[in-house]
């Protein structure tokens, strides 16, 4: 029964072997294809939360000194977001360039004086960049326009543990378009003024 | 009864023989000169109509075979696509069946794409890529929110994975497993996510203040590089596969899309050094970044290593994007292959997945690096880019 089990299909792989190359014109060997892997599932849409999954330790990584830290201690979901607040101080970047013009200098102080007017509030800067760039070498590029603002605002004296960053790359564009009139649009950040939800 | 066996078994290993020498001539033949300058093989198709002729045109396409008339070729392929595929294969120099089958099960394209596979394997000796799959993102129009998807590789069956409605971004296979890692602004932030595609079961990986993105999976699915921004800086960070034991590995002003070389040791990826876009690798357990020379292929970003080891993918930017290969040794300046953006290769390290502008939409293609040869994938509605080939 074994040998029989073992014998046989290896006596049909080495006949269509031999059918294979000993006969030149009719197809004799079947290959048969499985339904193959199982299907892809999708997340389920029925539900709004995700799982957590492990904890992580967001204060694991060495603080190299220079620039600053982004761990904030705040959680972003207790605050409301006031994108009009600030809407005129929008700040503008030249071509593939995080530095921060001079012209931009009182924009940047307009912002440090709405955070000395409201202790409880906080801010959100969001980096965006022109579609001249691949896609994540503009998200890294938009951070680092964010966080060039971060540090424009702690020197302006505000504390940046009350700052998050988000980035964008060339997924958030102010204007659609695909022109330098578009493209100097769209390589910015916003400031959204972010206050304490009631009862938070 | 052993006796039958035995002769059998010699019989069996003689054929063996036969085809193993074959397979080695014809390697010798096709072996590389020049990236994107390789001849392509020459075959003929016939007998085969619609989905089949398709399914083989396009598999074969994209690993180096260009199609000619049956007087031009040096490989016939005939057959039928009426009610399953059934084929075979004929070197005309060497007048010799290479290959006669038939093919039933899963669907017509599937029994396509083990003809072509078998064919590929035939005529070089290599694995074919026809049954492999890729993840995607895909958005409705050319920016702002979007979904994961995953389809075979050349675009049919796509199905998809997240229904969030998010900003996603570069999905990653877990080598040998059906398991992404991926981005999304689901909760407002750039999130690094595992999402198991065998069960549907999603965990967050990594959610640190700032960005999270651009998960790369080591080679034995162990780690992870990723780029985070916690430090005040984008930089490279290496945790293990559930987000756990957190390292940062790289230190510039400006750094992304990590890719690993394919023993594990190395982490390849784009930064910014003196305020020019360069690439770079340093040892994935950190250490001293070596700056990597793409002479010819300016503002280069999107490395993505092959799994052979042996050349370094990746998009330049002189104007339009291109996408471009080198040696990853550097011992050759890169070729700049054709226009497009977000390279990834094909376990068999000579084709590449990619995406490529058709007006103001991204279209996966797929190319092959040897011939540049390259064919849109099945086309969907809105963009579709960022593709990662499952290894």
């Amino acid at each position: 029964m074994k040998l029989n089990q073992i014998v046989f299909p290896l006596a049909l792989a080495l006949a269509a072997t031999l059918a294979t190359t000993g006969c030149k014109h009719q197809p004799m060997k079947v290959t048969p294809i499985y339904g193959s892997q199982p299907a892809p599932v999708n997340d389920n849409p029925n539900s709004s939360t995700l799982n957590p999954g492990l904890p992580i330790n967001n204060d694991g990584g060495p603080n190299t000194g220079g620039p600053i830290a982004t761990s904030t201690g705040w959680d972003p979901t207790t605050m409301n977001q006031d994108r009009a607040a600030l809407a005129a101080n929008t700040i503008h970047f030249a071509f593939d360039s995080a530095a921060i013009k001079k012209s931009e200098d009182a924009n940047i102080s307009a912002v440090a004086s709405a955070l000395a007017g409201g202790a409880n509030d906080k801010l959100l800067i969001e980096g965006n960049c022109d579609e001249r760039g691949t896609s994540e070498y503009n998200r890294a590029l938009g951070e680092r326009r964010a966080l060039a603002a971060r540090e424009a605002l702690a020197k302006a004296g505000v504390s940046p543990d009350r700052i998050r960053t988000i980035s964008y790359g060339k997924d958030k564009p102010a204007d659609p378009g695909h022109d330098e009139a578009a493209w100097g649009k769209n390589r910015r950040d916003d400031f959204i003024l972010l206050h304490p939800k009631m009862g938070a | 009864m052993k006796k039958i066996i035995f002769s059998l078994l010699t019989i069996g290993l003689a054929a063996v023989a036969l085809t193993g020498a074959r397979a080695q001539e014809i390697n010798v033949q096709s072996e590389i000169t020049v990236m994107g300058q390789t001849k392509p093989i020459p075959i003929s198709l016939s007998g085969f109509t619609g989905e089949g002729a398709e399914v083989l045109k396009f598999d074969l396409t994209v690993q180096g075979f260009s199609f000619v008339t049956s007087d031009a070729a040096q490989y016939l392929v005939s057959g039928s696509d009426a009610g399953g595929i059934t084929g075979s294969l004929t070197d005309k120099f060497a007048k010799r069946v290479l290959l006669s089958r038939s093919y039933n099960g899963a669907s017509l394209r599937r029994q396509a794409h083990a003809f072509a596979d078998d064919i590929v394997l035939a005529v070089t000796g290599k694995k074919g890529i026809g049954q492999t799959k890729i993840a995607y993102k895909a958005q409705p129009s050319g920016y702002g929110a979007g979904e994961i998807y995953v389809a075979d590789f050349d675009g049919a069956n796509a199905q998809r994975i997240t229904t969030d409605n998010a900003i996603v971004a570069k999905p990653a296979w877990v080598p040998g497993r059906l398991a992404l890692y991926y981005t999304s602004y689901a909760l407002d932030n750039p999130d690094i996510f595992y999402h198991s595609l065998t069960t549907g079961q999603r965990r967050k990986i990594a959610a640190y203040s700032g960005l999270n993105t651009s998960a790369a999976v080591s080679p034995d699915g162990a780690k992870i590089a990723m780029v985070l921004s916690k430090s005040g800086s984008a930089n490279i960070w290496v945790c293990s596969a559930d987000g756990t034991n957190l390292k940062q590995v790289t230190y510039g002003v400006e750094d992304s899309s990590p890719t690993w070389s394919p023993d594990g040791s190395w982490i390849c990826f784009a930064t910014k050094h003196n305020e020019r876009r360069r690439l770079a690798k340093v040892p994935a357990g950190g250490g001293t970044v070596q700056y990597l020379s793409t002479t010819g292929a300016a503002n280069p970003t999107e490395p993505d290593w092959s799994p052979d080891g042996k050349w370094i993918a990746f998009t330049s930017q002189m104007g339009d994007f291109n996408i471009c290969v080198m040696p990853a040794d550097g011992s050759t300046p890169p070729s700049v292959l054709v226009g497009g953006q977000n390279p990834s290769w094909a376990p068999n390290s000579r084709t590449l997945a990619f995406d490529r502008a058709v007006g103001y939409r991204q279209v996966l293609s797929v190319l092959d690096v040897f011939t540049k040869q390259y064919k849109d994938c099945v086309r969907a509605t809105g963009s579709s880019s960022q593709p990662a080939w499952a290894k």
